[in-house]
């Protein structure tokens, strides 16, 4: 009988000790691209992947136009301390002086690292944290949350000033319902609200908010559920409409100034569905997903439009006929000098997604892997 | 990674082959210690070897309760073939997942009547507790009997639970038992059953049990470099995972001259919190689910001469509130109501005495109902009658049954889909080659599907009603042994099953463009192969001592054979392990026992793509318990101690949500 439990006893605690191993940091892969061009200023790119929910995998990945390597999930590596890594959901990046900012929403926090190296320097936690814009030495950033209101299920959302120095919230102001992108021009921000809490009842207006006083003077009613917003080097908004996904579809919408006024307004909606945009001189490069409930498919649109005539002068920027390869276009990118364009394919939002570079012209150049949901890209100078 | 991965591989063979050499070197020392005499009277159950035509797992009895089990999935996780999700703790949302066909696709009956849960097609299985449940089965393909719902028929697996049922000797009229447990996470967890006998032909049953436990334990993650040194440990406590729940049931059960009938009413009533992911920031959440669920159902059988039939209604109501709470979030409050009628007729007929048909008819009526706007208000119709017979030529079985299933949806101010109709048939046979009738051969091939749920179809920007059903095919070729080598050697009995499924039109989630807005697809495609092999032997080494052995292996090949252009193409889909199992082994001497329960989860990826990235590690768990039976008088009293979890691992079942480290539990029962 001894040995009966001998014999099984023994071999148990055997596989109990031999199979589990000790976990290691999440490691950085590289990829060799290959693209180095003779001369920029630009150093590379940061490409954030938000990661499926609940997944803790957002990840960043850097592309270095001098080593012409890609490294993908190096966060980990270069901060290996860091309890649960970069977190879950990011939702934007951006450079600021020497510092790169990566929006983590369901982490409800903006990781802050050192521009050049990827190495952490702290965190700003801010609740529901959306976009993130830069001014006169601050950084802004758009959260779901404002104050906790009366009206729990609808509280507006906020525009927190932080300063990029100390990395303290200085101010904060509330704006309209679920704020997403704010672009700042001449010393007001437009902030671009959503209210997709809300559904159906929808924000469709744009808050502008006075820099100095830090205050919100007036909402302009643009569009339901608003994502988008971008200035042109006219000084001309573009902003874009999700629509409810059933009967109003998206739109996008121009708001300028008039003549002698300091106020913006609608001056065009064009029928155009738009997800995302980046501007390249006077052409405006968007792509747009839509849900079909008739073919049971997306259908995916691409174009350019001529933002000093704002009529569609292309319907595709992709000229080779390989965007038949993207399933869900997810970001785009162009970069500074080469022209080169930038479209993530986020495929079935828990997968690796790829990461295409286009020439000028529209012809593909390379593509890579990257981590789940590629979609945000900020690019390094010099 | 790659390098540690092929590392792990390894071992794990190397874990396997040990395994396995346990295993035959059980069998040979048994053997040769085979002089001594065995107790006369054999208590344990679970271990006749009754031939069976469907592959099926029992456990009952004793070695349920000597399982180291909370609740009905904690014990299910023993049976080959099942992979648990299992989101930690007590409270925790616990799905099982048979041969990787999907938990959808796993049908749940308790005391002969299914449940259901139109919503999502899942049932929770971590409600269910141990506690007065007698027998649990579950059976691939479906169970053997003839005489039985439609429903029966339909499911690709079916888990049985059968409650105690009151059994009195001559001059008992009534007996009571009552059951503490307490221990980690703050448990409290009392219940009580009262068993009467109202006349010589009826009797009734009251059982409730109330549990309450703050949910809270420490969990442990932990990092480190490829150069070894720490990158970084920290151990949390796990918070929001309370629970509050009450269970009532109340049992009728009589007998008549031509059969008997059963009635039940059950209510099960929860209040706990959802812990939710751990992911960087976050460490506590504000979800939370309230449950209220009761039903009530009845069944009475009948047999006058060659004819049979069983009768089985049942209405029930499930209750669901769901609140998000979490200021950081959007505030959700919701309000879900289900309602299920059902009725079913089943009619055997012996043509011969060696040959057997029936037919049964069921109709089922399901409803739902949630406080959002826009919500479609679905009713489900379903319809669904079954053909089946049976032919036992002794040494040679066969059975084939065909199920028909039609389903009706109406919608409240929308166009309701095309209704649905399926044919789903079923062919098992069985074989003894030798004519000792130690070996029995058996094989099965089985058609079955899996309606979209209402949330599938229906829930706010998700659904799609275009859905179609998803199907499941299912190929089974298995070998049982069983023999008494000895008086020492009792009762080996070994099973090995191989199958083939493929799943087609598998309901997937697809993306909509935007941040995180999917639809439902019937996209999915997957080929499944697998190998079960279960053992179990008893041994009585001396007269009072009797050792238990049960093992349980599984092998799993189950790939997505979707679309050749994904990147997860023929990858092994999300967490279904190549290797897992688990042995139990059980000692029981004079008044005491003593349980050792080992169980093993290979590694597995928690995504499709199976890359570093989504690389899981295997985790296995020792649990261990001892118990003493004391007598005083007419009262029976039993005190149990366990520690579960016993090295103390870290792991996760599903990924970011941590399992409890060590932990113990005390339970006393006095039963008259």
């Amino acid at each position: 009988m001894f040995r009966t439990i001998t014999y099984i006893f023994l071999p148990l605690l055997l596989v109990a000790t031999s199979c589990r191993e000790d976990e290691l940091v999440v490691p950085t892969e590289y990829d060799i691209v290959g693209d180095i061009p003779a001369s920029t200023s630009v150093r590379g790119f940061y490409l954030v992947n938000e990661g499926n929910m609940g997944s803790n995998k957002c990840t960043l990945d850097y592309y270095d136009y001098q080593t012409g390597l890609y490294a993908r999930n190096f966060y980990a590596e270069r901060n290996p301390s860091i309890i649960k890594e970069l977190g879950d959901v990011g939702n934007d990046i951006g450079i600021y002086g020497s510092k790169l900012y990566v929006a983590v929403n369901c982490s409800h926090k903006v990781e802050v690292m050192d521009a050049r190296t990827g190495v952490r320097i702290g965190q700003i936690d801010i609740p529901n944290c959306r976009y993130v814009r830069f001014h006169r030495g601050k950084a802004y950033v758009s959260s779901y949350v404002g104050p906790v209101m009366i009206d729990p299920n609808a509280p507006k959302g906020a525009v927190y000033e932080v300063d990029t120095a100390s990395l303290a919230v200085t101010r904060k102001v509330t704006v309209g319902y679920q704020p997403e992108e704010m672009v700042i021009a001449d010393d007001y921000m437009y902030v671009a609200n959503s209210g997709g809490y809300r559904a159906p009842n929808y924000d469709n207006t744009v808050s502008v908010i006075e820099m100095i006083d830090f205050k919100q003077i007036q909402q302009i009613p643009v569009g339901i559920n608003l994502h988008r917003i971008k200035k042109d080097r006219y000084g001309k908004l573009w902003v874009t409409s999700r629509g409810d996904y059933h009967t109003r579809p998206s739109r996008l919408y121009v708001l300028e100034k008039k003549r002698g006024y300091n106020r913006m307004i609608v001056s065009d909606t064009l029928d155009i569905a738009c997800s995302n945009m980046a501007f390249r001189g006077d052409s405006l490069f968007y792509y747009a997903t839509e849900w079909n409930n008739y073919t049971q498919s997306n259908t995916i649109t691409y174009g350019i439009v001529d933002i000093r005539t704002k009529e569609r002068v292309s319907d595709n920027f992709i000229t080779d006929g390989s965007d038949k390869d993207i399933s869900i276009p997810y970001g785009i990118a162009i970069h500074p000098e080469t022209g080169d364009i930038f479209v993530t394919d986020a495929k079935n939002y828990v997968s690796s997604g790829t990461l295409y570079c286009f020439d000028r012209k529209g012809r593909r150049k390379w593509s890579v892997r990257t981590g789940d949901i590629p979609a945000h890209i900020a690019f390094l100078n010099e | 990674m790659a390098y540690t991965t092929i590392l792990v591989k390894e071992k794990m063979k190397k874990a396997l082959l040990t395994a396995l050499i346990a295993i035959i070197s059980l069998n040979s020392t048994a053997e040769e210690t085979a002089d001594t005499i065995s107790l006369s009277e054999v208590t344990v159950q679970g271990r006749k070897a009754t031939r069976q035509t469907i592959p099926v797992q029992t456990l009952r009895g004793e070695d349920l309760r000597r399982l180291n089990s909370n609740s009905v999935a904690d014990a299910l996780r023993y049976f080959a073939g099942v992979q648990v999700k299992d989101y930690g703790g007590v409270g925790g949302i616990k799905t099982i997942n048979v041969r990787s066909m999907g938990t959808n696709h796993t049908g749940v009956v308790y005391d002969g009547v299914a449940l259901g849960n139109a919503q999502n097609g899942q049932i929770d299985l971590g409600q269910f507790s141990l506690d007065n449940v007698e027998a649990l089965s579950l059976h691939n393909g479906q169970r053997s009997a003839l005489l039985q719902p439609a429903r029966d028929f339909g499911s690709a697996a079916t888990v049985y639970m059968r409650t105690r049922a009151p059994r009195f000797s001559e001059g008992e009229t009534y007996h009571a038992r009552g059951t503490v447990r307490f221990g980690s996470f703050d448990l409290i967890n009392p219940s009580a059953l009262v068993e009467v006998r109202l006349s010589p032909k009826v009797s009734a049953s009251l059982s409730a049990e109330y549990l309450t436990s703050t949910g809270k334990y420490k969990f442990r993650y932990r990092r480190v470099n490829p150069a070894g040194e720490i990158a970084y440990d920290t151990t949390a406590v796990r918070q929001n995972g309370d629970i509050n729940a009450l269970r009532t049931e109340l049992n009728l059960n009589g007998t008549t001259t031509t059969g008997d009938w059963r009635f039940k009413v059950y209510n099960y009533t929860s209040e706990r919190g959802v812990p939710g992911a751990i992911v960087n920031n976050v460490w506590r959440r504000g979800e939370r689910i309230g449950d209220n669920n009761t039903f009530a159902q009845g069944s009475y059988t009948h047999t006058a001469g060659r004819w049979s039939t069983l009768a089985n209604a049942k209405y029930a109501f499930y209750r669901t509130h769901y609140v998000n709470n979490d200021d950081r979030q959007v505030k959700i409050d919701n309000l879900y109501r289900q309602r299920e009628l059902y009725f079913s007729t089943a009619n055997l007929f012996t043509i011969t005495d060696k040959w057997w048909a029936s037919a049964s008819y069921d109709f089922q009526w399901n409803t739902m109902n949630a406080d959002m706007t826009g919500f479609a208000k679905p009713d489900r119709f379903s319809n669904l009658v079954s053909a089946a017979t049976a032919l036992d030529l002794g040494r040679f079985r066969v059975q084939a049954s065909g199920l028909m299933t039609f389903i009706h949806d109406n919608l409240r101010g929308q166009e309701s889909p095309a209704d649905k109709h399926v044919f789903t048939p079923a062919v098992y046979v069985s074989g003894q080659p030798l004519r000792a009738g130690w070996l029995n051969l058996r094989a099965f091939y089985k058609k079955s599907f899996r309606m979209p749920t209402f949330n599938d179809l229906y829930y706010a920007d998700m659904g799609n009603s275009k859905l179609s059903p998803e199907h499941v095919t299912q190929y089974n070729l298995g070998a049982q042994l069983a023999f008494t080598p000895s008086r020492t050697v009792r009762a080996v009995n070994l099973n090995l099953d191989a199958y083939y499924n493929k799943v087609k039109d598998k309901i997937v989630a697809y993306p909509k463009g935007q941040q995180f807005r999917w639809t439902m697809l019937n996209l999915g495609v997957v080929d499944i192969r697998g190998i079960d092999a279960t053992a179990s032997v008893t041994i009585n080494p001396v007269d009072v001592l009797e050792l238990t052995f049960r093992g349980q292996y599984t092998y799993q090949k189950a790939i997505d054979i979707t679309n050749p252009a994904d990147n997860y193409y023929r990858h092994q889909i999300p967490y279904i392990p190549h290797h897992s199992g688990s042995a139990v082994l059980n000692a029981a001497w004079r008044g005491w026992g003593l349980n050792y329960s080992y169980m093993y989860v290979g590694e597995r990826y928690n995504q499709q793509e199976n890359i570093a990235y989504n690389y899981t590690q295997p985790w296995y768990t020792s649990d261990i318990s001892i118990s003493r039976d004391f007598r005083f008088g007419r009262v029976k009293a039993r005190a149990m101690a366990e520690i579960n979890n016993l090295l103390n691992q870290d792991y996760d079942v599903i990924i970011n949500y941590p399992m409890p480290k060590r932990n113990y539990r005390f339970t006393i029962t006095v039963e008259i």
